[in-house]
């Protein structure tokens, strides 16, 4: 298939996900999302329980082995037995072997993703065993034979009505089946049959606990316990990372996990099983014996799977993966999820943006390739997770590796364009978009001639059959000078020796290039504050060819940049970053590629415009120097960038506008949808238009639509601009002197 | 134990929309037959005190699917949380606390903990020495949002009744 063939078929996919599971799965996971944010709020220990968590994972991975050892020693002389199984057909033929043992007819099983990583149901069926799921979201998917679209819950992207429908066809009951009570109890009664003639419980388990064989289940429904301690059979199925050293080190986690995944401060139950239990099994054939009378002859299969995790563990940057323990945040704070779910942003198995590391260690490269797009590097996802997995950068890793093996055809149409690192084997769109900051140089020393030349019908219709660049789109329009020349012409306006400090204003790529009236505004407005500005020329970030996966790129970039900038801030001036996707690179990924003391270094002595702007006022800074609203303002609508959230700095805009005297509306999305080059990228034009909807309605509403529209990211500036009629700007925009 | 833990853990039941009686060894009686409905099974509880004639304590299958209250004592309260714990034991507490309607634990109020880490550390000790080696951290009644709303009772209680044992 040729590129922009796949291209449209990944756009037709992502269109019919939108029209047909879309609602459903926005309204469940925005939902999950805000619950989460509403059930950390309260817990005061959060931050700690989450660096303990983190701790724990992070020191049972380590010693896996150790603790694999362990576990099946305490599971053994519990009286149960151990069985670890290398991948899915090894941990199946087991399960398979216990089934004829007993001479199972049935199994019933609680929702454990384990157990649909190995297809165990499949596998089973083909044997003659009836295989039944007791989770109802499970239930669901298993009468309508569908895929999980979530990993938390499963059958999200169904709506209540087209439940009834399923049920009512399937089932014929006397009185149709309507509302989720009537369809709760139908359920309810339905699979208690099915328990009460079932020879063996199919579990999965959350975590083992290495001192005592304890298994934690986190659950809501209550299936998981009737489908354990029922029968007198417990296979449990597990991944070998589910690991803990002790019963205590369950503690953050199970404060963690409900909160996290479902907004939910607990889970109705929490199961603590070191089988065999002592519970008596319930045996429905002998219906007229105590309980307690019997035997309790309770027999139970711990198989743990590697299934390419020890693999996963000596890798070390798909490492973290395995600190995961499958809370869904990641999937429910993500834009993207929330418009297309776990069917069109996951793999074989898993979904959402922890979904790139299991798939890429569990199923391969070709499988994680297929969604792994999806992830923007938005970063809301770091915050998020309970173990402080850098998602993003697991995602970034696996793309550079797929870009790697790929092959690549039309290179020479962007070879001049590209003084890349990359080794070969990378779309050419991504090498457009990777060194969009060689195209932008290019543009520049060419405008007006370049922005009219692809701004042509034809060169519209190229760059979408070949690079894949969308036509519904606006393209950059670049300036003939650029910030650096324009400030080399002008000069300072505060010399060194009347500063109060010094400050060198980054000119990233799309401020130099063609976001230059925003660099002029900085400017002015950090002149006006008596600070003495500086714009040399410097190297682009490496945040572009980062985004396309391009880490060798990103890499160098980043060491020239840190050296052009050594000097600088050896002088003790600050760095002032006008694009937030450029100062997360500083704080976050830079730590990757330089000496520690370097990105420390660089770190602390940068800051977003808009919070340098703060700190300048709040040390003594004349607010009057900058522009106060006129008096009949309308008021801002102010949208904060992704990754500036991550940061935690979208406070210090708001502030500086609420103390000139702006009335500020914020906006509460995740994401503009646009997130660098995603939006504009043919395939993914329209999820990039459904994520953005949410945003345009925000600032539609008759509170807001009056108002100024002020974002401080390029991306979401292009994406305001295409859905709304009036002009957007920078925040520094609004409060900068007009001239000076 | 602190006033102001017990204080919190009502607080988090009725936030779960869980209902709580305080009672004493005499009064237990009385609050059971108040606020369960016949039939009941249960389990024997571990604090000096007898369940009523009239709650079933030897069930077998049929009648633990056909009650429509369980009573069962609770190890701990986690006053955080609202949460109780139920040990595993032989004579059921798993099954009788988890098939009935209505499941009534009853728990002494000076077991009632602050939090999680309290509660693990207490689980900690009595799993590795033995005393119980499983157990059910339940948290208001079972609950699912599959079917297009939240429903109480997908395959456990619709409804839970804590009821404190004061000394």
């Amino acid at each position: 298939m040729s590129k922009s063939t796949s291209r449209e078929a990944k756009a037709a996919r992502i269109r019919y996900l939108l029209e047909t599971e879309g609602d459903a799965v926005k309204a469940n996971t925005k939902g999950f999302n805000q619950g989460r944010y509403d059930s950390v709020a309260k817990l005061e220990s959060y931050e700690e329980l989450r660096a303990r968590a983190r701790e724990i994972k992070a020191d049972a991975i380590d010693r896996l082995p150790e603790l694999l050892d362990r576990v099946e020693a305490t599971v053994e002389a519990n009286g149960g037995t151990v069985y670890f199984a290398d991948d899915a057909a090894d941990a199946n033929r087991y399960v398979r072997e216990v089934c004829r043992d007993k001479e199972a007819e049935r199994v019933v099983k609680s929702k454990s993703m384990t157990s649909e990583e190995i297809e165990v149901n499949e596998f089973l069926e083909e044997d003659g065993v009836d295989v039944v799921e007791t989770d109802l979201g499970e239930w669901v998917l298993q009468v309508a034979d569908e895929a999980p679209s979530h990993i938390v819950a499963p059958a999200i992207h169904k709506s209540r009505e087209g439940i009834a429908e399923l049920f009512n066809e399937t089932f014929q009951p006397e009185e149709k089946l309507e509302t989720a009570e009537e369809l709760t109890m139908f359920a309810r009664e339905r699979l208690l049959e099915e328990i009460k003639g079932a020879d063996v419980g199919m579990t999965g388990a959350n975590f083992i606990t290495a001192d005592t064989g304890t298994l934690a289940l986190v659950t809501s429904e209550g299936n998981a316990r009737k489908s354990a301690v029922v029968p007198d059979t417990h296979v449990a199925v597990a991944g070998v990372e589910k690991v803990v050293p002790s019963v205590e080190s369950l503690q953050p986690f199970v404060e963690l996990i409900g909160r996290s995944g479902t907004g939910q401060d607990i889970t109705s139950y929490i199961s603590l099983l070191t089988p065999p239990v002592e519970s008596p099994v319930v045996d429905f054939d002998a219906s007229d014996t105590p309980l307690a009378s019997g035997e309790n002859d309770r027999d139970f299969h711990l198989v743990l799977i590697d299934n390419g995790r020890m693999a996963m563990r000596e890798d070390s940057e798909l490492k973290e993966t395995l600190y995961c323990i499958r809370c869904s945040a990641c999937s429910n704070v993500c834009a993207n999820f929330q418009s297309v779910g776990g069917h069109g942003f996951g793999g074989e198995t898993y979904s959402g943006g922890i979904a790139t590391g299991w798939e890429a260690g569990i199923e391969g490269l070709d499988t994680a390739a297929e969604f792994n797009d999806l992830c923007t590097g938005c970063s809301r996802c770091v915050d998020a997770c309970p173990v402080n997995i850098d998602i993003p950068w697991i995602n970034t890793v696996v793309r550079d590796r797929i870009n790697r093996g790929t092959d690549h055809e039309f290179d020479w149409l962007v070879d001049g364009l590209t003084p890349d690192a990359e080794e070969g084997g990378l779309s050419l769109q991504k090498r457009f978009f990777g060194n969009f900051s060689t195209v932008a140089t290019v543009g520049s020393a060419l405008a007006p001639l370049s922005n009219w030349v692809a701004g042509t019908d034809l060169s519209r219709r190229l760059m979408e059959s070949t690079i894949g660049v969308d036509a519904r789109r606006d393209l950059p329009s670049f300036e003939r000078e650029t910030l650096v020349d324009w400030f080399a012409a002008r000069g300072p306006r505060v010399s060194p020796t009347e500063a109060e400090r010094e400050a060198v204003v980054y000119p990233d790529v799309y401020t130099n290039h063609a976001m230059v009236e925003r660099g002029k505004a900085a400017v002015r407005a950090l002149e006006a504050l008596g600070v003495h500005v500086r714009v040399p020329d410097l190297p682009a970030s490496g945040r572009a060819p980062l985004s396309q996966g391009m880490i060798t790129t990103a890499e160098e970039k980043a060491h020239a940049l840190y050296a052009a900038l050594a000097e600088h801030i050896d002088a003790e001036r600050d760095v002032v970053v006008i694009e937030p996707s450029d100062l997360a690179m500083f704080d976050r990924e830079y730590g990757k590629f330089l000496a520690p003391r370097s990105q420390e270094r660089l770190s602390d002595a940068s800051y977003e415009v808009m919070e340098y702007v703060y700190g300048l006022l709040e040390n003594g800074g004349d607010p009057k120097t900058l522009r106060a609203p006129g008096a009949n303002d309308s008021g801002v609508a102010y949208h904060s960038h992704c990754q500036q959230r991550t940061l935690g700095l979208e406070g210090y805009t708001e502030a500086v506008l609420d103390r000139l005297g702006y009335d500020v509306a914020t906006s509460e999305v995740e994401c503009c949808g646009m997130a660098g080059s995603f939006g504009y990228k043919s395939e993914y034009y329209e999820l990039s238009m459904d994520v953005g909807s949410e945003l345009e309605a925000q600032f539609s509403t008759p509170e807001t639509r009056e108002r100024r529209v002020v974002a401080s990211g390029t991306s979401c500036l292009e994406q305001l601009d295409s859905m709304l009629a009036r002009p957007s700007q920078h925040p520094v925009e609004l409060v900068a002197p007009e001239r000076l | 134990m602190a006033t102001g833990t017990v204080t919190t853990f009502e607080a988090s039941l009725d936030r779960l929309d869980v209902d709580w009686t305080h009672t004493t060894h005499d009064g237990l009686a009385d609050v059971l037959r108040e606020v369960s409905t016949e039939p009941a099974v249960g389990t024997p509880l571990p604090f000096d005190v007898s369940l009523p004639a009239w709650v079933n304590t030897e069930p077998t299958p049929d009648e633990l699917e056909t009650a429509t209250t369980g009573i069962t004592a609770a190890g701990l309260g986690i006053a955080d949380y609202g949460s109780v714990v139920l040990p595993s034991t032989p004579e059921g507490t798993e099954p009788v606390s988890l098939f009935p309607d209505l499941h009534v634990a009853v728990l002494r109020t000076g077991d009632v903990v602050p939090g999680m880490a309290e509660a693990f550390d207490f689980l900690g000790e009595e799993f590795r020495d033995g005393t119980h080696s499983s157990a059910i951290i339940a948290t208001g009644p079972s609950a699912t949002a599959d079917m297009g709303a939240l429903v109480k009772g997908a395959h456990g209680p619709k409804d839970v009744h804590v009821v404190m044992l004061d000394e």
